[in-house]
């Protein structure tokens, strides 16, 4: 009885931490169009974890794709493909901009890939709410005071 | 602002009450460091030399952006000196730290206003004897026109071109060329810096924000001042030249209007000007007769963030249509923009503004304070918050782009030239994976300096301290909304 119960308690303990660790990696593939001067999709949303594999193709001219945080670059040419695979551990939104000038708007070459959860965002709004929520407090607190 | 000429009247009229109130509950609002207390900062202020070297040297290099922004024509402009200087370089230093901590440093250093002092005063370096009468025309600025109303519709008309002066280098030439020439054109009809005062477009924002600077020149005595009769800081004498920026040395309170030129240290004969640091935001709550508060400074603040909202879209966002709009690809699509940019920054974010506001005087409970009072007066929260968004957007600038600079100094007119060894220098970004994270504390460290001058602004508007406690309620609100949502587009 005893041994069942036990079980059952650590059976239970199991399926709670394996709920809160992060699932298993999937995998995710995109193919990516750059053209001047901008992606196709422009958004990319995976989840922490998740194993990224990216085929960016150009249709234009040489294009490039440097993903902030991560570090990676890949280039494509036109009818020549360039393909980027990386684990997706950091989460937060990242900028994916064009590495090679490839007209005046370059610089604007902008895309954004998404890991969830945007632990960071979520951070800093959490904090303004915070902020703005103890500023609230202190003022009716004096008033409180005052009156 | 106010007219500008000295009377007895103005010169001899009480100094408003001021109450006893500190940032963040901590550093006294009155506090002052005066720069001039070392004898070598106290030289170089009254050395004729100080700013016109820097302005020679700033013309000097302006000379070279103008060349290679000719020469650039319509190449991309990531490898131009002239965009990178203005637009990367100048730019990120101007809201990184000559606005926010040295007020209008720029203006003390800019080249622009430089040919056409040289042509009203007849020489460049020496004073000697003033003339009794500069050259040209020398008239007064019309009256009416003595605000930022100008300066806000000429900014927000450079921002519609945007798409096209910030990446194609001839664009860049016409932009500056024009305004080196509307400077010394100004300057032979009206008098002294009205271009700078009332006219440059980017003279606006920066008065704006330097009412946040931690630096400004102030008298430093009062009483020695009204002593003074001759009041050589306004009318020049043989050490320096009367206030260009048409102020009142002895009589200002805020630096909006004053362009840090330095001519009052000279001319002061008692040596009663101050180069002060000073907590940040200490301007916000003046609002004195000669310098009250108006309408056309909220209506920058609020172009600017508008501006910050669009540029944002455009510029760093990940949408491709609104890249197209910005860069003319099709007349409808690029009138669309103008169109959108025009109503957004002067109607949509006023009017979101002006419903708060309401909300504001609702919750007071003062049915008797005047909406536009708390509509004009709360609009200064948005100076820090406003600043701080213009921070965080830099960062997105330099951080990515910042590596070209290293190319172009080394090879500035695309000639093949390695000056400095770094033309091969490969594109490199910088930090960029903590873009978020700076952009996220530039925002909440403005948003804080915002909710401060806000609780305090709200006990001048409202008479009653309960009134001000329950008015900042719906203020605060629409601060901390603004501030979600330049996180949202940073970030989320």
């Amino acid at each position: 009885m005893n041994r069942a119960v036990l079980q059952v308690l650590l059976a239970g303990v199991a399926a709670v931490a394996l709920g809160a660790a992060p699932p298993a990696g999937e995998e995710h593939f995109f193919e990516v169009r750059a053209r001047k001067f901008e992606y196709e999709p422009h958004v990319l949303r995976v989840n922490r974890g998740d194993r990224v594999r990216i085929r960016l193709l150009s249709e234009d001219v040489a294009h490039g794709l440097y993903v902030d945080g991560y570090d990676l670059n890949v280039v494509a040419n036109p009818g020549e493909d360039g393909s980027l695979t990386f684990t997706a551990d950091r989460t937060g939104r990242f900028i994916f901009r064009c590495s090679v000038t490839c007209g005046e708007f370059h610089p604007y070459m902008i895309g954004h890939l998404k890991v969830e959860p945007n632990t960071p965002f979520f951070t800093y709004a959490a904090l303004l709410l915070v902020l703005g929520a103890g500023i609230l407090a202190i003022t009716a607190v004096r008033r409180r005071r005052e009156a | 602002m106010s007219e500008s000429s000295p009377t007895q009247e103005q010169a001899a009229a009480p100094e408003p009450a001021k109450e006893k109130e500190r940032l963040f509950g901590l550093l006294d609002l009155d506090a002052r460091f005066d720069l001039t207390r070392f004898r070598l900062i106290r030289a170089l202020l009254k050395s004729r030399w100080m700013p016109l070297a820097l302005i020679l040297f700033n013309t000097f290099m302006f000379m070279i952006i103008l060349v290679a922004t000719l020469l650039g024509g319509f190449s991309a402009g990531n490898y131009n000196f002239g965009i990178m200087l203005v637009w990367i370089l100048w730019w990120v230093l101007l809201m990184f730290v000559l606005v926010p901590v040295f007020a209008r440093a720029w203006c003390l250093m800019c080249p622009f206003p430089i040919f056409s002092d040289w042509f009203q005063r007849r020489r460049l370096i020496n004073i000697g004897e003033e003339p009794k009468k500069p050259w040209g025309l020398n008239r007064r600025w019309p009256k009416w026109l003595k605000n930022m109303w100008l300066m806000n519709v000429l900014f927000l008309v450079t921002t519609f071109f945007s798409g096209f002066l910030t990446v194609r280098p001839f664009a860049t030439f016409v932009l500056l060329g024009s305004v080196i020439l509307a400077a010394f054109i100004v300057g032979l009809v009206y008098e002294k810096r009205s271009f700078c005062l009332y006219l440059c477009p980017v003279s606006g924002f920066q008065g704006l924000y330097s009412q946040f600077a931690a630096a400004e020149i102030r008298r430093k005595d009062d009483a020695i001042c009204k002593a003074h009769k001759k009041k050589t800081c306004f009318i020049g004498n043989e050490q320096g030249h009367g206030c260009p920026w048409l102020l009142m040395p002895f009589k200002f309170e805020k630096n909006t209007y004053c362009g840090m030129c330095l001519e009052c240290f000279k001319t002061c004969p008692h040596d009663n000007m101050a180069f002060n640091l000073r907590p940040f935001g200490a301007d916000l709550l003046v609002d004195t007769k000669l310098e009250s508060k108006g309408l056309d400074e909220a209506w920058k603040a609020f172009i600017m963030l508008g501006i910050a909202v669009v540029f944002y879209l455009g510029f760093q966002g990940p949408w491709g249509f609104m890249k197209d709009m910005i860069r003319g690809t099709t007349l409808p699509g690029f009138l669309s923009y103008i169109a959108f940019h025009t109503v957004f920054c002067l109607a949509v974010i006023p009017g979101v503004f002006l419903a708060f506001c309401w909300l504001s005087k609702l919750a007071s409970g003062n049915r008797e304070v005047p909406l536009k009072k708390v509509f004009t007066g709360f609009a200064y929260t948005l100076i820090p918050l406003g600043l701080g968004v213009w921070v965080a957007f830099s960062f997105g600038i330099i951080l990515p782009n910042g590596s070209y600079l290293l190319h172009i100094a080394s090879d500035p007119f695309s000639w093949g030239w390695n000056l400095f060894g770094t033309a091969n220098f490969p594109w490199t970004p910088v930090l960029t994976g903590y873009l978020p994270h700076l952009q996220g504390i530039a925002m909440l460290l403005f948003y804080l300096f915002s909710v401060d001058y806000g609780t305090k602004l709200a006990r001048r508007i409202y008479p009653e301290p309960a009134q001000a406690k329950r008015g900042f309620v719906p203020i605060l609100a629409a601060l901390t909304a603004v501030t979600f949502l330049f996180l949202w587009l940073y970030m989320g």
